[in-house]
């Protein structure tokens, strides 16, 4: 019982700490608490399912938003941001091992984002669920879910957040699988969770070395955190390999766990696939909150990657993840342009979407990153809702060459697409893509190291717009290619659709170079509105020129895909007939399935089978040699005295299995053989006994 | 009071005479004793406490001239053991449904082999010790033998002779140090190996054995585990054996073999087992990597499944080969080797909970699929079984180390302890979480997922009685996965006192 205490009360200054900060775990837990009711709940009750998902996220989102109250009273009175609560979780050694949550501006603020969307997407789904047979199981995976990723925001130590990350993992596979008789939806779970696993792999190694260099996982511990000075003094002072200090080995290996949730290059390959998923899914896990969960990882321990750096400089990690984010944006940018798939061209994008916050983390900081990982959460999952609609409207139909025209069928679910593609395309002024992808280029701009990440982003701007204009022409625009009539979804799907639409507009406002609210929130800094924020040198020159690419682009798009638009549906791409060799590598992903396949599958293949053969021939083989070898002592054995023994001790066996009724049974097998063995063993068993005990008299007796 | 751990013993030979005398009602008789000891082992695992020391002591002379005495008792560690065993057992108890043919023999010989368990755990004199330790032996070969599956002769033999082969092994180690010593002890041995002083002995009255004898134990236990190269009997075995004793096989008896490694082979030939340090790593790493790769081609699920057992016990044996270096007046490493060895003590308990529920759902499946085990005979059950699968599910996830369940903590402390001393073996075995996650995710598909196969359309999803069973597994697994601190509360200050003996 002692035990049980020891881990479930919470330690001590509980006293100075607000009410909400010390019950910020509930935030996670009333999701949780509601998945497991749902999952006890008979199945085919859709109705308190649905509300117990939705009522518990809207309780969280309460919480989150007092929460974020909280912080924002401290910080416009200038008191400390941060407030931690840690809890003893098992003993180790002499030593305890402690986990707990962290209340400051980055955790309050995706708290607050992740309960809204959520809340949108949950209220969405009752209507595009509506007719699913597992309509009850599908609200019990999604609660789990948004409980393991308010987990993931709350945790003040990287065992806890790893722990939900792994359960965000669970649920992610369990919804993407979520139709299971689909064997490709099946497939794509199993994919995304061992390529996700892949880099967990590297972020548990980085976990274990961190926990073993600083003798704690607790991010801030006042002062003695692994996040605190002193112990990234240590880290940093450590020699690892080839150059790199602990503090960057281990950074490096947690960013490895970042790149495969965030569907980072090489590790995106399972989030085009996790399309099989319903859509509501892609949406909210796909696009706003889990994938965006390894941005966050990376934010969360930006001390660690920045340990060491200075003015000027940069770490070894950070640049790492510049480069890695910077190719991601330009590979999903160029692989959206030539897919056919509504779902998919959206997948792309996120994951071209997330090298951009990868590399804002890494050249502009915290903020620049999280800024477009909030703007982008609303547009995304704006665009993917849309997407859904549309899918709804045009009877599960996901090709767009078999769309169009659907702006007169579909007018709400057109106006705010738009709006989400707009955003996403980073049109000027009106939406808040344009604010935070500008922040991201301008920051890869000034990056010290080189200027590469930043051309990347610029073409990765270019091809954004212009895939997002090439998909609204092929889906709104231009003449209806498909089949039966398309018609506008309920209420119930187009509200959420509003709400997200205002936002992918209004948030760009907390983030302009005048205001830079954002910013400021999160370094708990002083604000004030100033249109000198406009005067940094090269600002605006760079505004006006990503501007006009966007706008290039997408007056190309509309010249192609708008003006020329297709008639019917088997009609090629414009870009197919004008490369057919590119577009086809483009469409094929540029092959990193089939390569994955012919390399690490196979080896992975090859591996089994060899240790399968190991174990067969090998070992095996060995076994069988010894077993020849006492075999043939023991006919030896037998011609000499055997056959007065195991006579004996057959003759004691078949009595004894007399009694017990099995003898007809005994018979037709080939039991005394084996019996005979066992005898052999015992024999040998006592002449060893014996020899042993003839020693022992001579020496002891 | 002082007579707890013998009575404990005897209480399941005396069900045992009762179940088989009883015939047609002997699983009842089984279960009620069994329940019982079960209830009895978690009143000994409260009552240790965080004293770390052996207590329940029993010690009387019992032939003086060969320095045996009958000495018994526990510590958080044997507690555990008990706990686990009793568990295993009423598990196996209410896997045994579909026992028709002589269950008085059956039921009778499963509790003499949870007395041979108990036995086994407690006792801490050699002689009395290797009893039960061949006690334990005897029942199960003929549970295989009697009831097993088309291939269950040669397994069973295979597996006894194996085994045997071990036990001889360990037999001979020991007399011989009784030569040295003049005792069987096993607290009074380690105490010596301590101070060096066993050592001394070894080289006078022997010449220079200890290598040779701690290699005879290694063995011993190495087979039971298994370590690899050792391991050939157990796919076989756990594939041709009852479902129901697979649960036992896996569940508690592979544990005999770590519960010996800890209890014995380390306090004892520590130093020696500390000269073959890297061998033994190597070792322990191919277990893990090249148990779980193994079980990717298997077609069984049973087959599958004692693969999954080889590797998941590699980590134990990674963890318990790691700390086989001096820690002495350094504070980092004593806390890495006490993270490690409550790792390994924990993945024990862990590792039977979870296997011996798997196969506990393998055999409801088999009695569902009249026999057929085979993966490409499944498909789609989900639709049919929906609560069957999600069940078994959490087992499954245990099994795969998800965060939340019990799996994931024992293997989180053994990766934090043995990262740190022994990085190389810490780095390549992490391949071993991915390969398992691979093969139970396979599984997951191939049996549940997909289109529904017509031959299984009639399938009965688990009956009230069934969930009721099953719940308070599966709830133990969320409970320790979320809490751990109930096991480490008692593990962790026994490990400390383990450690603190050890001397390599």
């Amino acid at each position: 019982m002692t035990a049980l205490q020891m881990a479930t009360i919470a330690s001590p200054d509980s006293a100075s700490v607000a009410w909400i900060v010390r019950s910020l775990w509930l935030i996670p837990a009333v999701p949780m608490a509601a998945a497991g009711l749902i999952a006890l709940l008979p199945q085919p009750r859709r109705r308190p399912a649905a509300m117990l998902a939705v009522g518990s996220l809207a309780v969280s989102f309460l919480l989150a938003v007092t929460a974020f109250a909280h912080v924002l009273l401290h910080w416009s009175s200038g008191a400390a941001t941060r407030e931690t609560v840690s809890v003893d979780w098992l003993s180790l050694g002499s030593s305890t091992l402690q986990m707990g949550w962290v209340l400051d501006p980055l955790a309050a603020i995706m708290l607050v984002m992740v309960t809204f969307v959520g809340s949108l997407i949950f209220i969405y789904s009752i209507g595009y669920m509506s007719h699913d047979e597992n309509f009850t199981r599908f609200f019990c995976f999604l609660a789990l879910f948004a409980g393991g990723m308010l987990g993931v925001l709350i945790a003040n130590s990287l065992l806890l957040l790893f722990m939900c990350w792994e359960i965000v993992g669970l649920t992610s596979y369990l919804l993407i699988g979520f139709w299971y008789q689909k064997p490709s939806a099946a497939a794509a779970a199993k994919k995304a969770f061992l390529t996700t696993r892949v880099g967990d792999i590297f972020f548990l190694l980085g976990m274990v070395w961190l926990f073993a260099q600083t003798g704690t996982l607790l991010f801030y511990n006042h002062g003695a955190g692994a996040m605190e000075p002193a112990a990234l003094a240590v880290l940093l002072s450590q020699h690892a390999a080839w150059g790199l200090s602990a503090a960057g080995a281990i950074g490096l290996l947690i960013f490895a766990g970042a790149a495969g949730k965030s569907g980072q290059l090489p590790l995106h390959v399972w989030l085009p696939d996790a399309m099989e998923g319903p859509t509501p899914v892609s949406a909210l896990i796909h696009a706003a909150t889990m994938v965006a969960a390894g941005v966050y990882l990376v934010a969360r321990v930006y001390p660690l990657m920045s340990a060491g750096a200075g003015a000027g400089t940069t770490t070894v990690p950070l640049t790492v993840v510049a480069w890695i984010g910077a190719t991601t944006a330009l590979f999903g940018a160029l692989v959206a342009v030539a897919q056919f798939d509504i779902k998919r061209i959206l997948a792309y994008s996120t994951v071209s979407q997330l090298g951009y916050m990868m590399v804002g983390l890494a050249t502009g900081g915290v903020a620049v990153g999280m800024f477009h990982l909030i703007t982008h959460a609303f547009f995304k999952a704006l665009l993917f809702l849309g997407a859904g609609s549309v899918i709804h409207g045009c009877h599960e139909e996901q090709d767009i060459r078999r769309m169009g025209g659907l702006r007169s069928d579909m007018p709400l679910t057109f106006a705010t697409y738009t709006v989400g593609m707009l955003a996403l395309s980073g049109f000027p002024i009106l939406f808040s893509g344009f604010w935070s992808k500008d922040a991201i280029v301008g920051a890869a701009h000034h990056w010290p190291v080189s200027q590469g990440p930043f051309w990347m982003l610029l073409i990765g701007a270019l091809l954004t717009a212009f895939y997002m204009m090439r998909q609204v022409g092929y889906v709104f625009l231009g003449r209806w290619r498909g089949h039966g009539h398309a018609h506008e979804s309920a209420a119930v799907m187009t509200v959420p659709l509003a709400v997200l639409a205002f936002f992918a507009m209004a948030l760009g406002l907390l983030g302009t170079p005048a205001w830079p609210w954002f910013t400021a929130f999160l370094e708990s800094r002083p604000l004030a509105f100033d249109f000198a924020g406009f005067g940094e040198p090269g600002l605006l020159p760079l505004m006006a020129a990503t501007s006009l690419l966007v706008l290039l682009a997408l007056g190309v798009g509309w010249r192609l895909y708008v003006t020329k638009a297709n008639d019917s549906d088997a009609d090629p791409d414009v870009l197919q007939t004008a490369s057919p060799t590119v577009f086809r590598w483009l469409e094929s992903r540029l092959y990193f399935d089939e390569l994955y396949g012919a390399t690490f599958l196979r080896a992975y293949a090859l591996c089994a089978a060899f240790a399968a053969w190991l174990d067969r021939r090998l070992w095996g083989g060995l076994v069988a040699l010894v077993a020849d070898g006492f075999q043939a002592l023991g006919q030896w054995n037998k011609s000499v005295d055997g056959q007065w023994i195991d006579g004996g001790f057959d003759k004691g066996c078949e009595e004894l299995t007399t009694a017990g009724g099995v003898l007809a049974w005994l018979q037709t097998g080939r039991a005394p053989g084996y019996l005979r063995t066992l005898a052999l063993g015992l024999l040998l068993l006592l002449l060893g006994l014996m020899v042993v005990a003839s020693t022992l008299g001579q020496v002891k007796l | 009071m002082s007579h707890v751990l013998s009575f404990l013993t005897a209480l399941p030979v005396a069900g045992a005479v009762l179940a088989g005398l009883a015939g047609a009602r002997a699983r009842m008789i089984a279960l009620a004793v069994s329940l019982i000891a079960l209830a009895g082992s978690v009143w000994i695992w409260f009552s240790v406490g965080t004293v770390g020391r052996m207590v329940f002591v029993e010690r009387s002379v019992w032939v003086p001239d060969l320095g045996i005495e009958y000495h018994l008792g526990v510590d958080g560690l044997g507690a555990m053991m008990l706990v686990l065993a009793a568990l295993v057992t009423v598990i196996s108890l209410f896997a045994s449904r579909s026992v028709l043919r002589q269950p008085g023999l059956y039921f009778g010989l499963v509790l003499l082999l949870e007395a041979g368990l108990f036995g086994t755990f407690t006792a801490l004199n050699f002689f009395h010790w290797f009893l039960y330790w061949e006690l334990s032996l005897i029942p199960a070969f003929f549970l295989i033998r009697l009831w097993g599956g088309p291939r269950r002769g040669p397994a069973a033999t295979q597996f006894f002779v194996y085994t045997m082969v071990g036990s001889v092994a360990l037999l001979l180690s020991f007399l011989a140090l009784f030569v040295a010593t003049g005792g069987m002890d096993f607290l009074a041995l380690a105490q010596l190996a301590s101070t060096g002083e066993l050592h001394r002995l070894v080289e006078a009255h022997l010449g220079h054995l200890e290598m040779l004898l701690a290699c005879g134990v290694l063995l011993g236990f190495a087979v039971k585990v298994p370590l690899m190269p050792f391991h050939t009997w157990l796919p076989e075995t756990y594939a041709e054996a009852p479902t129901a004793i697979t649960i036992l096989l896996t569940g508690a008896m592979s544990k005999m073999g770590v519960y010996g490694l800890i209890r014995i082979a380390l306090p004892i030939f520590g130093r020696e087992l500390f000269a073959l340090r890297g061998e033994l790593l190597t070792l322990a790493v191919l277990t893990v990597v090249a148990g779980a790769w193994a079980a990717v081609v298997q077609k069984d699920l049973k087959r599958i499944f004692a693969y999954s057992s080889i590797n998941h016990l590699g980590y134990c044996l990674l963890a318990l080969f790691a700390v086989l270096l001096p820690t002495a007046g350094d504070p980092a490493r004593t806390l890495s080797a006490s993270a490690a060895l409550d790792g390994a003590i924990l993945q024990i308990f862990n590792h039977g909970l979870t296997a011996a529920t798997i196969f506990w759902f393998l055999c409801m499946l088999e009695e569902r699929s009249k026999g057929a085990l085979l993966l490409d005979d499944f498909g789609g059950l989900r639709k049919k079984v929906p609560v069957f699968c999600g069940l078994m599910g959490i087992a499954l996830f245990s099994s795969l180390g998800l965060p939340g369940l019990n799996g994931f903590v024992s293997e989180f402390l053994i990766f934090r302890g043995v990262f740190p001393l022994a990085w190389q073996a810490a780095t390549v075995a992490v391949l071993g979480l991915l390969i398992t996650a691979a093969v139970i995710l396979t599984v997951l598909q191939r049996v549940f997922s997909g289109p529904l196969r017509d031959r299984w359309s009639a399938m009965p999803d688990l009956t009230l009685t069934e969930r009721v069973a099953v719940a308070p597994a599966l709830v133990l697994m969320l409970l320790l996965g979320l809490v751990p601190q109930i096991l480490l509360g008692v593990i962790n200050p026994t490990v400390l006192h383990l450690i603190d003996g050890w001397r390599f």
